[in-house]
């Protein structure tokens, strides 16, 4: 599904190499955890992916289905089927969330060549979504997280996922922010996506999202690269002895 | 002390070289004692000059000049605006009153009449409002010649008196079918106690357009405002619109404008009763160096416990330049007053420009009262959310600007006016013209 080799990515701005030498492959309907320390390059790693502006990519390449994403323009990534999650998700005001979901859903629709759901069809297809992920019409109807709590904040993100049905999803550090009902709202949120054709790619610091969130496969990143890879085990081990051993072993 | 001379001299010059091509009209003796002492005031004040504090930001020379630029007319594709409201039509092709397209100006709770009539009229309500708030100048001193010039020259406009809540809205419309038209109309509104009215306005009327409207609003009463300046590129338009407020009452204006090489739009309102309200809005959008959009507003607060609201954004494209000054004055003794504006314009390129110059003047103690004023571009960050959803770069720079003008567009109470204008500003961003 998505498959990243040797990855360089540096800030365009300033001559600072944070991704050195990336390598991952996450398959269809299985879940990926990378964790690791603050400043390791994982959050860089998930805006490279998803085509936000200020990096340079210097050596590598990813694909995503076969085709080179990292010459897409961002909407052109997520109409391929990607989708991020974002660890800071950005306020809109002005843009009432319900038209923003509707925009983006018959915009990638479009770019598939496929027709656009009319408004009654859509309509159903969110409160349906938005239901189980404890998101009120209320929610709905107000600007694009504009006065929403962390929690919120993060249920309007998986309720885009869920609107927008992509084939690989990114979740930049989700858990951050939460308290453990709100973790667990949303966890059960991205489990109910959870499907075979479907690939994840879960960004964390801690082993709890995981809990929740049961991984298939766990990498440790640090200093641009994942320093290694293992089962659900291997979060455990974070957990409870912390990166020192970890990364004083890749050294 | 030269350079004053100079200025008064140039002044006196172009206010001659203008009034040369002008003849005042015909009419009963108190139209005629308006239109000398408008005379008089305009020849005292001379027309507005770059010089001048509050032309600084906006050349009048166009303006100003004996004879009017021309103004090539324009193909416009859509509907007129409020094509489906039930309305009171009063048409005006490039200035002249048009009957067979205008509606009968009967109309219940309504007493409509053309200035050229109400001015030939020995006695006539008119009398108590033609040139008065436009000469009363509460502000001290700012002078406002292009206005004096509007009430010594104008032949005709429309006198509207309303004595009872009126459903149906009068539809100013002003079409420009002249490259060379030069058009003066001056408008008198008066909502009696109690009654209320919405007046729109819609057109480009003319290759210049210089247009006065005075509005008294009784007691309780409202009236409200909502106009779609016209599309033409070319076109030229000095607008004022007076208002006074009484006890209980208020004032509602929202204007639209798209495109216009010199549009310059003053607001002068003078609250004068307790507890009276005036929201006046603005949403100009405009693309390339031949756009010069200027709101120009002053707000005055001359009793207890009124509420003034000003909410005007600018979106600017290839050169464009956004204009705004606005001023709330709180008079010794109006206390409780509550004052707030806001004035923001969207940058979309390097080349435009936003000059403001937001005033608070307060002679009170017990006021509430804040303005703010930026000038931005589109948030990156909010369009790569966007982007990253899969909504294409255009499509969402036109949502974010629409979301950016929203704020202006929700100060309409009527949502049938709302949902038109709404749309036009969608259409003009995806044409972009």
């Amino acid at each position: 599904m998505l498959e990243i080799k040797n990855l360089h990515v540096k800030l365009e701005e300033e001559d600072k190499q944070i991704l050195k030498g990336v390598d991952l492959t996450v398959e269809a309907g299985k879940v990926h955890a990378i964790m690791g320390p603050n400043g390791s390059g994982k959050s860089t790693l998930s805006y490279v992916l998803s085509g936000k502006d200020g990096y340079e990519v210097t050596d590598g390449a990813a694909t995503l289905g076969g085709e080179d994403i990292l010459e897409m323009e961002p909407e052109e990534r997520a109409a391929a089927g990607l989708f991020l999650a974002f660890q800071y998700p950005v306020e809109i005001p002005g843009v009432g969330n319900m038209t923003f979901l509707r925009t983006a859903v018959n915009a990638q629709r479009k770019a598939r060549g496929e027709e656009e759901l009319s408004a009654a069809d859509f309509l159903k297809v969110v409160r349906e979504k938005a239901k189980t992920l404890k998101i009120d019409a209320e929610m709905l109807k107000r600007p694009v997280n504009v006065g929403f709590s962390g929690g919120e904040k993060k249920r309007n993100e998986i309720l885009q996922m869920a609107m927008l049905e992509p084939k690989m999803c990114i979740l930049d550090e989700t858990d951050s922010g939460l308290d453990v009902d709100a973790m667990k709202l949303v966890a059960e949120g991205v489990n109910a996506l959870r499907d075979e054709g479907r690939g994840f790619l879960v960004i964390t610091h801690y082993q709890r999202l995981l809990d929740h969130i049961k991984p298939d496969v766990v990498h440790i990143m640090s200093n641009g690269r994942i320093i290694k890879t293992g089962g659900p085990e291997l979060a455990l081990e974070v957990e409870h002895n912390g990166y020192g051993d970890l990364l004083s072993e890749a050294v | 002390m030269v350079a004053r001379a100079a200025l008064a001299k140039a002044k006196a010059d172009l206010t001659a070289d203008r009034l040369d091509g002008l003849t005042s009209p015909d009419g009963a003796a108190w139209a005629q004692r308006a239109r000398s002492e408008a005379l008089a005031r305009l020849t005292d004040m001379g027309l507005p000059h770059r010089r001048d504090e509050y032309w600084k930001y906006t050349d009048p020379s166009s303006l100003v000049a004996p004879v009017a630029p021309k103004a090539a007319l324009f193909d416009n594709d859509e509907g007129p605006a409020f094509d489906g409201v039930d309305r009171i039509k009063i048409v005006f092709v490039d200035g002249v009153f048009d009957a067979e397209s205008s509606s009968d100006l009967q109309a219940e709770g309504l007493e409509i009449e053309r200035l050229s009539e109400a001015t030939q009229r020995d006695i006539h309500w008119a009398k108590e409002l033609f040139g008065v708030l436009e000469a009363r100048n509460a502000q001290g001193a700012v002078p406002r010649p292009m206005s004096a010039m509007n009430t010594a020259f104008a032949e005709d406009g429309v006198c509207i008196r309303a004595f009872a809540k009126v459903e149906k809205p009068v539809n100013l419309i002003y079409l420009h079918k002249s490259e060379a038209s030069d058009a003066i109309l001056h408008h008198c509104v008066k909502v009696e106690a109690g009654a209320e009215v919405t007046l729109l306005e819609t057109g480009p009327a003319a290759a210049r357009f210089s247009k006065v409207m005075e509005v008294d609003v009784g007691d309780h009463g409202a009236f409200h405002h909502v106009r779609a300046q016209g599309r033409d590129h070319e076109r030229r338009a000095y607008t004022a619109q007076y208002g006074r407020l009484g006890e209980g009452s208020t004032y509602k204006s929202f204007t639209l404008t798209a495109n216009g090489v010199l549009t310059r739009n003053e607001t002068i309102i003078e609250l004068t009763g307790d507890d009276a309200v005036t929201h006046v809005a603005g949403a100009a959008v405009g693309d390339g160096k031949d756009f010069h959009h200027d709101d120009t507003v002053f707000i005055t607060h001359d009793a207890v416990g009124c509420e003034s609201r000003q909410v005007f954004k600018k979106v600017l494209r290839n050169g464009a330049v956004g204009v705004f000054q606005g001023k709330i004055l709180v008079q010794p003794g109006a206390q409780k007053t509550d004052g707030y504006q806001i004035s923001q314009s969207l940058l979309l390129d390097d080349d435009s420009q936003f000059l403001a110059k937001p005033e608070l003047e307060i002679y009170a103690d017990d006021v509430a009262c804040s303005h703010g004023s930026t000038s931005g571009a589109i948030s990156e960050e909010a369009l790569f959310y966007l982007k990253s959803r899969g909504v294409p770069h255009h499509e969402a720079t036109n949502l974010l600007t629409l979301a950016f003008l929203a704020e202006a567009l929700d100060e309409i109470e009527n949502q049938t006016y709302a949902v038109d204008l709404h749309e036009r500003l969608a259409n003009w961003l995806n044409r972009r013209n």
